[in-house]
């Protein structure tokens, strides 16, 4: 007692009362650090305004030259710039029905396959399959765009309904491929919203003699609805802005048709085609992509948006 | 499988009067089975149409070729041509082409200074002349053997049928060529470490201080949930969208810094190895944030107060205490977004990949293509020998690709920590 | 219900003073036992508390009752489970048939995300409900007066059964469990994530419940079990941590004279 009361004078005798400052230096080197660490941060808040400013001036002077005009952009049908037409609907609608083909394909497989993954398949099963399924996700697109012309064309499609009724480039192809290529992330999105429905509301379930399938469809798809909206919207717009399969399957030259057996080029894969081929900044058709893109753009932002928003609305929120 | 347990019902006394419920659990039952048989084959077709993509490839890489050739590389020399010297090569090349082509050949490049190969090179393509007249799938290959025999036979009597394999050394080292058989994914193979080094050189640091930022530094104010809300909107931009930036910004508006005027270098435009870099390094970006962000929320709150209660200012506590906890996670997520810019093909299309490039790249300046630019335009192309290349090179992609997941899951799991 | 309103079968069983009979049940999970050699009777139309320190297996014991554990891979059961004489763990037997005559209301209460009404609804439509709306309605209405709950919910129905409040749920619960026509309810620890008041308004609605149903409870509450059952199981985990039963009795006598030392000292809050 009497040796820690004389040590700790002692200390108190080395700094003098009134004399620490607690104030503190002024660090430069952290200020420094803040701002680095916040530019790095907000460097994509610059990412998107270019992208904005740029896909709105070259769709301004696009819009503004003597050949286009708003209204007939986008209510007319044909899209030729040689002949100075610019009706965005032959791009527009072969972009949805590949992209909905694809829905098609990828929102009921995917589902299903989420639900034998998290309701059914046993815990090593799944820890096997479940990564499978994400190296489907990380197959590169252009792949995909392979297998469409080189397999599901010829074999698949040409297989099944005769040469003479399928083109070679043609919109079902591109959209079941694409179907394909999106299944994984409907089904691992899915099947995280449905891991994440808790086990007691499941219990409860089978508490009051429920079998398997009722539970998983009447209660945990219920209770993962958000999530799996999330998904399905996400992929929606995966579909949308998906340019290599269809570049390479759907056909190149646009063309106003409801028809997918036959080939017409979408929105994505225009743009990919013109300016991979050698074009004048000054042209028209230079600016028209950027119109495409912009049209593009706001579809895909209004997609990620109302798929954010589900899942803030809907979710149900467990302890 | 059901049983009553009881012979009777409970009387219906507790229900409504009138209402019934009627227990057929062998019906229900029947429809579990039905359906969990559903759900399974959505799971197999996924499965099988990734066996199927695997198939399709590798029997278009390997196969039996029908090879025709404009005279007998034996008739050339009655050593091996590979083992002549070069001066040997020349006079052989000089007797068999005319001497107009041959002053061509000097002029573009003279032949003292060409290498062995170069030369050899020159007489495979020009005198040789080894044409493919015809190929075949792997499947076919192996169990259609006579048919295609007879069928060569018929059709191009001169030809020599061997089995091929076009993934082959040659191919993983020539440069693009007009001619499939003698076309290679060298440059490609370069070109997309050249892009990938740029993009990695400007998306990792700054990723990961943006995750900082967010993570660490940022208050909940109204600028930090635009930049949170904008970085979750732009991973799901789509790419051809950062292709047209690319394309107006950096191959158009930096122009002279893109192509290397400004450095000097005077035959380029903007459609460089540079701007691609640029281009891909903005589409990764958000990934590379948000899954540093991820690996850092994942360090222990307990470590960052064990620092500070030691009095480390808030960069010591990251740089010393929360960075090298996260290290295996932003690893990861560094690993993922290089293959995603390893695969990425749209918007380099867009930016302006060359279609044909058969140099190699040394500079940032240069003109470039890449391998998944290549398989776009092997694919394209009419013609089922550049199919062949194309299923060559995606194999080469895939593996690619498959080494770096296989990295990334392998660090994941070895420094996966349990606090 | 008058003796008027039971069939024969019904009259026969009542015979039978058993809702449940377990004998030498064993419960496995994969290679540990987490239960030992449990034997007894569960007595029809009465409340019957499970006690014990956590970990003791009185949780497992009534979850095998329902066959819920069938649902945690790798448990096994040897042994008998008697409910009307015949073994819920045979071959023959559907554990969806035996979960709806054996319902279960769970620890922290887990209405599904939907209305009360489609709550309560869940089970009879499953079931293979053949009713007409007003029927529907009834049935709904009977079953949230049975769980002393109607009238603090009949103006809001179509409202999420998960806007309510904790004992609220928890009674939602218990009226989903009535839905369905069971004859024996499991309450595994029901007032464990409950404040006092509605604790006490469980506690009251058990004991309106006993006419009718059988009820079993898993409770960590000594009050509890002291207040509302009739009889109790007393259990304690062995050297080699399975869980067995130490006493089985009528309350008053397990709580006032146990027979065993290990209860007396549980009772008595020496430890657990």
């Amino acid at each position: 007692m009497e040796q820690e009361a004389r040590v700790s004078i002692e200390r108190s005798a080395v700094i003098p009362a009134g004399t620490i400052n607690l104030r503190g230096r002024r660090r430069f080197g952290e200020r420094i650090i803040e701002t680095i660490v916040f530019i790095c941060g907000a460097i994509s808040i610059f990412t998107t305004t270019a992208i904005v400013i740029v896909l709105f001036q070259e769709a301004w002077l696009f819009f503004g030259s003597p050949e286009v005009d708003l209204t007939e952009f986008f209510s007319t049908t044909t899209w030729q710039p040689e002949t100075g037409r610019f009706g965005i609907w032959p791009l527009m609608m072969s972009t949805l029905i590949t992209s909905i083909i694809a829905l098609l394909v990828a929102v009921p497989l995917g589902l299903g396959a989420a639900i034998y993954l998290s309701e059914y398949a046993s815990p090593t099963a799944r820890g096997y399959l479940k990564p499978i399924l994400e190296v489907l996700a990380g197959v590169p697109t252009v792949v995909y765009g392979y297998f469409a012309l080189t397999f599901v064309t010829p074999v698949i499609l040409q297989g099944l309904l005769g040469k003479e009724n399928v083109e070679i480039y043609n919109m079902l192809s591109a959209g079941l491929t694409m179907g394909i290529m999106i299944l994984p992330l409907v089904a691992s999105m899915s099947e995280d919203a449905l891991s994440a429905v808790p086990r007691s509301l499941r219990e409860g379930s089978y508490g009051l003699g429920a079998t398997r399938l009722e539970t998983s469809v009447r209660v945990v798809v219920p209770a993962a609805l958000s999530g799996i909206l999330a998904a399905v919207i996400v992929a929606m717009s995966r579909a949308v802005g998906e340019t290599m399969i269809v570049a390479l399957a759907a056909g190149a030259g646009p063309r106003f048709t409801f028809n997918p057996l036959q080939a017409a080029e979408t929105m994505t894969g225009h743009i990919a085609r013109i300016s991979g081929g050698d074009i004048s900044y000054a042209s028209i058709q230079y600016t028209s992509i950027f119109a495409i893109a912009l049209v593009l753009f706001f579809m895909t932002l209004l997609l990620n948006l109302l798929s954010g928003w589900v899942v803030r609305r809907f979710r149900e929120v467990y302890e | 499988m059901s049983t009553t347990l009881n012979p009777g019902e409970r009387p219906t006394g507790y229900l409504p009067e009138g209402a019934d419920i009627n227990r057929n659990i062998a019906a229900r039952r029947l429809r579990g089975k039905i359906w969990q048989a559903l759900f399974f084959s959505s799971l197999v077709i996924g499965l099988l149409a990734l066996g199927t993509l695997l198939y399709t490839i590798i029997d278009d890489s390997f196969g039996y070729i029908a090879v025709q050739t404009k005279i007998d590389p034996e008739e050339l020399s009655d050593r091996p041509l590979a083992e002549l010297s070069k001066e040997e090569l020349i006079e052989i090349l000089r007797a068999n082409i005319s001497a107009g082509l041959f002053r061509r050949f000097d002029r573009d490049e003279p032949f003292s200074e060409r290498s062995k190969e170069s030369v050899l090179q020159l007489i495979e393509e020009r005198v040789i002349g080894r044409e493919v007249v015809a190929s075949f799938k792997l499947t076919e290959s192996l169990l259609e053997r006579e048919r295609i025999e007879a069928t060569v036979r018929e059709r191009f009597p001169r030809a020599r049928l061997e089995f091929h394999s076009w993934l082959n050394r040659d191919f993983l080292t020539r440069p693009m060529s007009s001619v499939p058989i003698l076309a290679g994914v060298g440059n490609a193979i370069l070109g997309s470490l050249w892009v990938i080094a740029i993009t990695m050189i400007l998306a990792v640091p700054i990723g990961i201080l943006g995750g900082v930022y967010l993570e660490e530094y940022a208050s909940d104010t109204w600028y930090y949930r635009l930049i949170e809300t904008n970085i979750n909107n732009l991973a799901g931009v789509p790419s051809i969208i950062y292709g047209i930036l690319g394309l107006a910004v950096f191959v158009r508006a930096l122009e002279p810094l893109t192509s290397g005027a400004a450095f000097g270098v005077t035959d380029s435009n903007g459609r460089t190895i540079l701007s691609a870099g640029l281009t891909m390094a903005l589409l990764v970006l958000p990934l590379m944030i948000i899954n540093a962000r991820e690996a850092i929320r994942a360090v222990p709150q307990s470590i960052r107060q064990a620092s500070y209660g030691l009095g480390a200012t808030k960069w010591q506590t990251v740089w010393h205490h929360v960075l090298p906890n996260a290290l295996p996670g932003i690893l990861t997520g560094t690993i993922l977004s290089m293959s995603r810019a390893m695969g990425e093909t749209a918007p380099l299309i867009v930016v302006g990949a060359s279609t044909f490039v058969v140099f190699f790249p040394d500079s940032v300046f240069d003109k470039f293509t890449v391998i998944p630019i290549q398989i776009y335009n092997w694919t394209s192309q009419p013609g089922s020998q550049f199919r062949n290349i194309a299923a060559a090179a995606i194999i080469v992609l895939l593996v690619t690709l498959l080494l770096l997941n296989a990295t990334a899951i392998l660090l994941r799991n070895r420094f996966k920590r349990s606090y | 219900m008058t003796v008027a309103e039971l069939s024969a079968v019904d009259m026969a069983q009542a015979n039978g003073r058993y809702a449940v009979e377990l004998h030498n049940t064993h419960i496995y999970y994969g290679s540990f036992r987490a239960v030992k050699d449990v034997s007894l009777q569960i007595e029809r139309q009465r409340i019957t508390a499970f006690i014990g320190p956590s970990g003791c297996g009185k949780s497992t014991v009534l979850r095998a009752i329902n066959r819920m554990n069938d649902l945690i891979p790798g448990s096994r059961l040897e042994g008998r489970i008697l409910f009307h004489g015949k073994n819920i763990y045979d071959p023959d037997v559907d554990p969806v048939e035996v979960r709806r005559r054996i319902g279960m209301v769970f620890q922290k209460p887990n209405p599904f995300p939907k209305s009360i009404y489609d709550n309560i609804m869940f089970g009879p439509r499953i079931n293979g409900w053949r009713g007409t709306k007003a029927q529907a309605d009834e049935l709904v209405e009977r079953a949230l007066r049975g769980a002393a709950i109607w009238d603090e919910v009949k103006d809001k129905l179509h409202q999420p059964g998960t806007a309510l409040s904790g004992g609220q749920q928890q009674r939602l619960c218990i009226a989903r469990a009535l839905a369905v026509q069971p004859e024996v309810i499991l309450m595994d620890e029901p007032c464990s994530a409950l404040d006092p008041i509605s604790t006490l308004k469980i506690e009251e609605l058990m004991l309106e419940l006993r006419r009718n149903y059988t009820i079993i409870i898993v409770t960590h509450n000594m009050q509890q079990a002291s207040r509302v059952s009739d009889y109790t199981a007393f259990f304690l985990m062995d050297a080699d941590r399975a869980g067995q039963l130490v006493e089985y009795g009528p309350t008053e006598q397990i709580f006032t004279s146990p027979n065993d030392k290990r209860t007396e000292d549980y009772i008595s809050g020496r430890f657990g």
